[in-house]
């Protein structure tokens, strides 16, 4: 079958007439970006590619986060991982925990003699990926924070300053109910990732508690906290305001929906990604975008948004040769040039502090107003235990029960408090289960 | 028909012509969607008369590189070569074992009846994980085999066989004893010839049930070059962070539902055979 | 189990014959299946390095689980909606074909090719048209004053899949039902029609009781497709959602273990479906041996 199988590929790659080198040692990657991210990504590994000849890095598109996640872990179990896998962030629970499977980005740069600096990454991007002890477990590639995108023409339509984007979120309301009544737009707003960013970034940027043990940081044992009286308070806002047509849901995950409520002008503000800054800019034809930071109610001081996209993950397995490519790749990748391009095409933020200057001083913040918000609002102050990030194991489908209980808010079924409730109580049973399953 | 009643016949005509639009509803807005440019179907009302863009659609959809997606003509050779290897083999294995358990009396012959059977009870969504360690173990990743070959045991095809040989007058095969045939000989110059009809009414259901696969080929392959055409349809349509471009996607799966459509509009006779055959 | 009256000798031959079915059958189906029973009773981390053995936990928490008890509601829901809509309307259209002479080939070719169209693509199209910002039909429903969000409102999604599962299904049941009708002797209906019986009557008292053995067969092929061969059509379309109101059995069996990673828990839906469709096929099968009778 194997024969068969590899006459197979090499008439095929004939075919396609694809040059494979074959004294390079091959790397794969399986990662998650399709679109444009996609086309860019290619476009960094064939610089590396041709930038030195004794490794030959593969991308490979896996599909969505949880797809290219679960891909992984079921080729793992057969013995068919690839070198490097990119996992989202609510997928670090359950990477951390499989010492067996994982090779610790750390441990793997120090075994290869690979030239590696921890302090010189952001260490509000990589605390989020390091041990207890400080080491760093994966390689950050793709970070962001949500922020807020609005749009000018509607806010000039509607008799408000297009230079002043919503500071709270009592004013985000007062600004919506104007923009709606002068009929300037039929929505005032809309957000991608409920979980993400109206939930666990609302709670990081209130300085509330998502989990008990430093929002897992602490433990496997952890449990969640997420139904305080701001965050329910929040969540019945939004049901509210979907009710009044202030707010519009963008559906489960990323939202689907949310982006093209924006781009046609139904909604006028839209909480994402700062990555999605290079989409908005492409798809919001015919109007001027804004940029803000996320908004807070006012009782409450704004403290530090915290990241998500993703990280590089090494699996075991694989020889030392393919090892030293990964290392070799991955200098590669934290090189400031690689990022400070990588960064700026995409929206996601440096993981380096090089690159940030870089770009700081190519004056790329000045000539692109708003691609500096994200780096603004994550390090506007120092990171305290609720919101230096999120540490919780099956986290995967934790965001799922996040997303239905949302959605059981909004459809009437249950008030923001018991939704709440029902999430915390739903979580933790899947902590538990992650704990035993990994004792 | 008994008798003439003109406000019958046209209830006839009206309920069918109301069938029909129903039917056909979803691939007309496809269609539609297909012949139009990127700008007139993101805002608002969609367009309900054809427009001037398929053919540019089309030639986008064939030529332009798209991120996780291979080529499309190299998905659609794909997904030819998995319906064809999916409709030899199915029918190549079936055929063969349904003779053994017709025409031979054996130990075991139960077991392997019921062993056969079983395969009916076990679709591929229920025990996917285990399947895709199987296959990985086999080394069978990212290759024809691997999307095939799994796909190829068939308790429907072998029990046409069977149903069809059992009609099969026991006249034939004495006679044949008589004349000295042994086994092979019978079954390529009598069974075989008989089974004709059988096997392209087979061949056209087959071809059908290989073209549409899609969460199999999804798992095994991580390999761009043997991506098939439903993945990729599927994929094009769910882009993260921008409008799926819905002109350039339906264009695709207006083309990506050709092929069987037409099979089943040109081969009328032998899919109602095959269809009705293979379910009873 | 027959054979024929006189067999061939038996030597090696036969085994040869059925060996590479069998070999298949064995190696991709009894196999994993052996596997998903086997891991439905452990308790496994994603990655299978850590496995301990849970007993029936899987199955105690699921039939206490009100998830999952809602999702064999909704799924007996689901399949006897979509059973319904496609045999009904099918009947309706096969009985309409039926009585036409000339050109009914031609709306049968009309009414037949969807059964073509594979469940994914199926979705997509009928994804499309519901969209809630560029969809058609919102836009048209909105005239009448229906506000249409199925991302949101866990009914409109229901029928969303209804419709998309249903729409796949008509042209399957219509073929079966054309040819049952065909197969109703013509003397039968023409004496009926000399008692004076009407042709609404006819079909009830006459045609459709003939018509049951075709009923029935089609309901068990039709609850089996609900069940299992509407993945496609969900994956494309609702994912489950929202607030699972369409995660039916075989959605949640792949979202939990496939995207989810429980295993254990994913294993022991997979054995309860697996019983059922037990039960369903020998249903099926004692009726198939029943027909091949006549």
């Amino acid at each position: 079958m194997k024969t068969l199988n590899r006459v197979g590929l090499a008439a095929l790659s004939l075919m396609l007439s694809t040059s494979v080198a074959f004294a390079a040692t091959e790397v794969t990657w399986w990662h998650a970006m399709g679109g444009e991210l996609g086309t860019k990504l290619e476009e960094i590994v064939a610089g590396y590619n041709a930038s030195q000849s004794d490794y030959v890095v593969t991308p490979v598109y896996k599909g969505s986060y949880a797809e290219t996640m679960t891909a992984a872990i079921a080729a793992f179990r057969a013995g068919e991982q690839p070198d490097i896998v990119q996992v989202f962030e609510v997928g670090t629970g359950t990477m951390m925990a499989a010492k067996g499977a994982i090779y610790p980005v750390y441990q793997l740069m120090a075994d290869m003699g690979a030239e590696f600096d921890p302090s010189a990454y952001l260490p509000t991007v990589v605390g989020y990926y390091t041990d207890t002890e400080g080491n760093m477990l994966s390689m950050p590639f793709n970070s962001s924070t949500p922020i807020m995108y609005y749009n000018k023409d509607v806010f000039e339509a509607a008799g408000l300053d297009p230079e002043m984007p919503p500071k709270t979120w009592e004013e985000l309301e007062a600004f919506s109910r104007q923009i709606m009544e002068s009929g300037a737009a039929n929505c005032g707003f809309t957000t991608g990732w409920i979980s993400w960013a109206q939930l666990e970034n609302f709670s990081a940027w209130h300085n509330q508690p998502i989990g008990t043990l430093e929002n897992g940081f602490g433990g496997l044992g952890s449990e969640f906290t997420v139904n305080g009286p701001l965050q329910a308070k929040h969540w019945a806002n939004l049901k509210t305001w979907q009710d009044e047509g202030v707010f519009q849901y963008g559906g489960p995950g990323g939202g689907a929906d949310a982006p093209a409520k924006f781009y046609t002008g139904e909604c006028a503000i839209y909480m994402n990604s700062s990555a999605s800054r290079a989409g908005v800019l492409a798809n919001a034809e015919g109007f001027e975008v804004g940029f803000g930071m996320l908004p807070h109610y006012e009782e409450v001081e704004p403290q530090n948004s915290i990241i998500g996209g993703a990280t590089l993950w090494v699996l075991q397995g694989a020889d030392e040769a393919e090892y030293k490519g990964v290392a070799d790749f991955f200098t590669y990748l934290s090189s400031a040039e690689v990022q400070a391009d990588w960064h700026q095409f995409s929206g996601y933020l440096p993981i380096t502090q090089a690159a940030y200057e870089l770009g700081q001083s190519q004056g790329y913040y000045e000539a692109n107003p708003g691609s500096d918000v994200a780096i603004k609002q994550m390090t506007l102050n120092a990171p305290t235990e609720n919101s230096k990030g999120l540490r919780f194991g099956n986290y995967v489908q934790i965001r799922d029960v996040i997303d239905q209980e949302f959605q059981a808010l909004l459809s009437g079924d249950k008030s923001a408090q018991q939704a709440l409730d029902d999430l915390v109580a739903r979580g933790n049973q899947m902590l538990r289960d992650f704990e035993a399953a990994n004792q | 028909m008994v008798e003439n009643r003109p406000w019958l016949t046209f209830l006839t005509h009206f309920v069918l012509i109301l069938g029909v639009i129903i039917v056909v509803f979803p691939v007309y807005i496809a269609v539609i969607a297909a012949t139009h440019g990127p700008t007139a179907l993101s805002s608002g009302m969609m367009p309900m008369l054809p427009g001037a863009e398929l053919w540019n659609n089309v030639v986008q959809v064939w030529t332009e590189d798209r991120r996780g997606v291979a080529p499309f003509w190299l998905m659609a050779w794909n997904s030819l070569w998995m319906a064809i290897i999916i409709t030899v083999g199915k029918i190549a294995i079936s055929i063969i074992s349904a003779y053994a358990i017709v025409y031979f009396r054996f130990p075991g012959r139960v077991l392997a009846f019921w062993l056969i059977f079983i395969t009916l009870m076990l679709p591929v969504e229920v025990r996917i994980i285990p399947t895709f360690a199987v296959v990985a173990n086999l080394g069978m990743l990212n290759s024809y085999v691997g999307l095939t070959l799994p796909l190829i045991a068939s308790a429907t095809a072998t029990f046409l066989f069977r149903q069809f040989f059992m009609t099969i007058p026991d006249e034939l095969m004495e006679a044949a004893r008589v004349d000295g045939a042994g086994p092979i000989k019978f079954f390529r110059d009598i069974l075989l010839p008989l089974s004709r009809t059988n096997i392209a009414a087979l061949c056209v259901i087959l071809f059908i049930y290989g073209w549409m696969q899609y969460l199999w080929p999804m798992l095994v392959t991580t390999d761009p070059k043997y991506y098939t055409l439903m993945m990729g349809v599927k994929r094009m349509a769910a882009v993260a962070d921008a409008d799926p471009q819905w002109n350039i996607i339906m264009a695709a799966v207006v083309m990506a539902m050709l092929p069987p459509v037409l099979i089943v509009i040109f081969m009328q006779r032998l899919f109602v055979k095959g269809l009705v055959e293979t379910e009873k | 189990m027959d054979t024929k009256r006189t067999v061939f000798p038996s030597q090696g031959l036969p085994y040869l014959l059925v060996a590479p079915q069998l070999i298949i059958t064995l190696i991709f189906f009894i196999w994993p299946a052996g596997q998903a029973v086997k891991s439905s009773f452990e308790r496994e981390d994603p990655f299978g390095l850590s496995t301990s053995f849970v007993g029936l936990m899987h199955y105690g928490r699921l039939f206490q689980d009100p998830a999952y008890l809602a999702s064999m509601g909704r799924t007996a829901l689901f399949a006897l909606a979509v059973t319904v809509i496609s045999m009904g309307l099918a009947l309706v259209l096969a009985t309409a074909v039926n009585r036409l002479i000339r050109s009914g080939t031609a709306y049968s070719t009309l009414l037949l090719w969807p059964y073509a169209v594979s469940p994914v693509v199926a979705g997509i199209l009928w994804w499309f048209i519901f969209n809630s910002t560029t969809g058609i039909l919102p836009y048209v429903l909105e005239f009448f004053g229906v506000d249409w969000n199925h991302q949101l409102n866990g009914g409109q999604a229901m029928i969303l899949i209804i419709i998309a599962a249903s729409w796949k299904q008509i042209s399957y049941n219509f073929l079966f039902f054309l040819a049952g009708l065909q197969s109703v002797p013509q003397s039968l209906n023409e004496a009926a029609a000399i008692d004076g019986a009407g042709p609404f009557k006819r079909f009830w008292t006459i045609v459709f009781p003939l018509l049951s053995p075709t009923t029935f067969f089609l309901m068990i092929v039709n609850l089996n497709y609900t069940m299992f061969d509407t993945f496609g059509v969900i994956d494309a379309t609702t994912a489950g959602g929202p607030n699972q109101a369409t995660n039916t059995l075989v959605y949640k069996v792949y979202s939990d273990g496939y995207i989810g990673l429980n295993l254990g828990s994913s294993s022991a839906q997979s054995v309860i479906l697996m019983l059922f469709v037990i039960v369903l096929t020998v249903i099926q099968f004692r009726y198939v041996e029943r027909r091949v009778q006549y």
